[in-house]
């Protein structure tokens, strides 16, 4: 009997590689816990058939292309478009004989925090699902918490990897920009998007990140990492500095469970052996989210140019094309995506574009800069990731401002282009709570040795109370 | 700064979106909040700072000029809405 809620992809392999197990038995297995909770949790938009193969089955977030397996993006304007190419992190998941579960939901183009903007409904927290399991990437996660796949693809633009993984007690890395290829990816802020992985260890974490990462001629962004992926092994951080930015650890909005559970996990750090200072992000917290929403916006109403109904995904009837295409992206888009593509076509209008959009630009080097300047000193960073756990379905939809608050503490580090890797630290009010690491660009394996090393110390259980047996 | 019911209409336009009555109600509303929001950026004078467009400094990425193959036409026009042989078929234009 295979216990999927409890298998980590290290272990699957094990088996798999001794033939205690075999890949169809262990397909099967994700199958029917599939079967058995996606009806409750709908983590999945689209469920696969078994192609074949003894590699590990994955989830892979559907904004991420795969060939002849439907691609929405949680989009109606996407609805039944099957991509004629894979992605290339989905042909690198291929090549390394893994198997396509399914395609997870996420809010629509990407754009929210909690899968309540994805145009199929949303997806529902395994710790509880009264509440939300945090976005967009909110399929990938829940069906790695909920024991759906081993593992996971998500994408990340200000969070939305880094923010699921928290809500659902899982580990998400959001890699540096420029490691991992977007080549087959729905666009949505080009100088932000990043695809990584969801686990539930730091050691599957950082093994699926050395399956994606690396440079692809097909995405002229990249590059090949500087050096190659470590599995963490140690259980010590001796020799690390680790930095406590103030700001991003006395927020306003964190709650205080959030930051006890977070206080502990750095009182470990110290035990382990880091050399723990206070330091400060003045400028980055402050301003991180309206620079984000200027940015991510601007480039999302360029990238969402291209649904027009005229090569792809859904048309509209109308007798002439302007008013095809007004008609087919008025009934096409959701709510979020079109306040965005306004908030972006206004921001870089003529008269507005230095104001806003070039202003931001501006931002984003003194981001960058006080980032830069904390690691002459620090090699990690650490705060929470979110600063609430799971919230109710429903308690931020109508007002989209609180909802992008839900971003504020993974916004900055983003924003600089830099890894940041969310493990679980402990529980409050019954649900997880994430904690933040981030680090110099191209600092990954810094990042996996510690979040290994806290991981140990701290023994979470990854498996959501109302699940164990 | 805030966005009045014309310009509203007008990003609209430029953003080929047709929009309902009840939604321009709704996003006239929300966007001004946004707006709002992050016009907090225009607090810092920043007139000594370069711009970053993109945090890795990457710059004049070549590939050798080959060959490959490329989709297949069919394939190309599988996802078309609407095809007529080799190309891909749309209502015919109106005013801009």
């Amino acid at each position: 009997m295979i216990d999927t809620l409890r298998l980590t992809a290290e272990e699957a392999k094990r088996l798999l590689e001794a033939r205690e197990i075999s890949g169809a038995e262990l397909f099967a297995a994700y199958r029917a816990a599939i079967d058995d909770r996606d009806e409750e949790l709908h983590c999945y938009l689209h469920v696969c058939d078994d192609p074949g193969g003894d590699g590990l089955p994955i989830a892979v977030k559907d904004v991420i292309g795969t060939k002849g397996i439907p691609t929405t993006a949680g989009s109606k304007i996407l609805e039944g478009y099957i991509p004629v190419y894979d992605s290339t992190v989905v042909a690198r998941l291929r090549a390394h004989g893994l198997r396509v579960l399914g395609k997870t939901n996420t809010d629509e183009f990407a754009m929210g925090s909690s899968t309540e903007n994805s145009a199929f409904g949303p997806s529902h927290n395994p710790w509880d699902p009264s509440r939300v399991p945090g976005g967009s990437g909110g399929g990938s996660a829940a069906a790695v918490s909920a024991g759906l796949a081993p593992w996971a693809l998500g994408s990340d633009t200000g969070g939305s990897i880094k923010q699921p993984s928290a809500l659902c007690g899982n580990v998400g890395l959001r890699p540096t920009y420029g490691t991992v290829s977007r080549y087959g990816i729905v666009a949505f802020a080009s100088s932000l998007d990043q695809v990584g992985p969801v686990a539930r260890t730091v050691r599957d974490c950082a093994y699926l990140y050395s399956i994606i990462a690396g440079r692809d001629p097909c995405d002229s962004t990249t590059v090949e990492l500087p050096q190659p992926v470590d599995l963490p092994q140690a259980e010590d951080v001796r020799g690390l500095r680790i930095g406590v930015p103030k700001e991003l650890n006395e927020a306003e909005g964190i709650e205080p469970g959030v930051a006890a559970a977070v206080e502990a996990a750095v009182q470990k750090l110290e035990e382990l052996g880091a050399e723990v200072g206070e330091c400060s992000l003045p400028l980055s917290v402050e301003y991180g989210m309206p620079c984000y929403y200027l940015i991510a916006p601007a480039e999302a109403s360029s990238n969402l140019a291209r649904y027009d109904g005229v090569r792809y995904g859904y048309r509209a009837d109308a007798a002439e094309r302007l008013e095809m295409y007004k008609r087919t992206r008025d009934e096409g888009f959701g709510d979020e995506p079109k306040r965005r593509i306004m908030v972006g076509t206004y921001a870089l209008s003529a008269g507005y574009y230095e104001a806003y959009y070039g202003q931001a630009q501006k931002v984003r080097t003194v981001i960058k800069r006080e980032h830069d300047a904390l690691f002459e000193t620090f090699d990690a960073l650490v705060s929470p990731t979110s600063p609430t756990v799971a919230f109710p379905l429903g308690a931020r939809t109508a007002d989209p401002i609180a909802m992008y608050l839900s971003d504020l503490l993974t916004i900055p580090s983003c924003m600089a282009g830099l890894p940041g890797l969310s493990i679980p630290c402990g529980l409050s009010e019954g649900l997880p709570v994430g904690l933040q690491l981030v680090g110099p660009q191209f600092a990954e394996n810094t990042l996996f040795r510690i979040g290994h090393a806290l991981e140990q110390a701290i023994g979470f259980d990854t498996v959501p109370e109302r699940l164990r047996s | 700064m805030a966005i009045d019911r014309e310009q509203l209409l007008h990003v609209a336009h430029l953003a080929r979106l047709e929009l309902r009555d009840d939604e321009i109600e709704r996003l006239e509303g929300q966007v001004n909040d946004i707006l709002a929001a992050v016009s907090k950026v225009s607090e810092l004078d920043l007139s000594d700072v370069p711009p970053t467009s993109h945090p890795l400094e990457v710059v004049n990425v070549w590939e050798d000029d080959e060959p490959r193959p490329c989709l297949p036409v069919a394939e190309a026009l599988a996802n078309a809405p609407e095809r007529e042989g080799d190309f891909f078929r749309v209502p015919p234009g109106g005013a801009a």
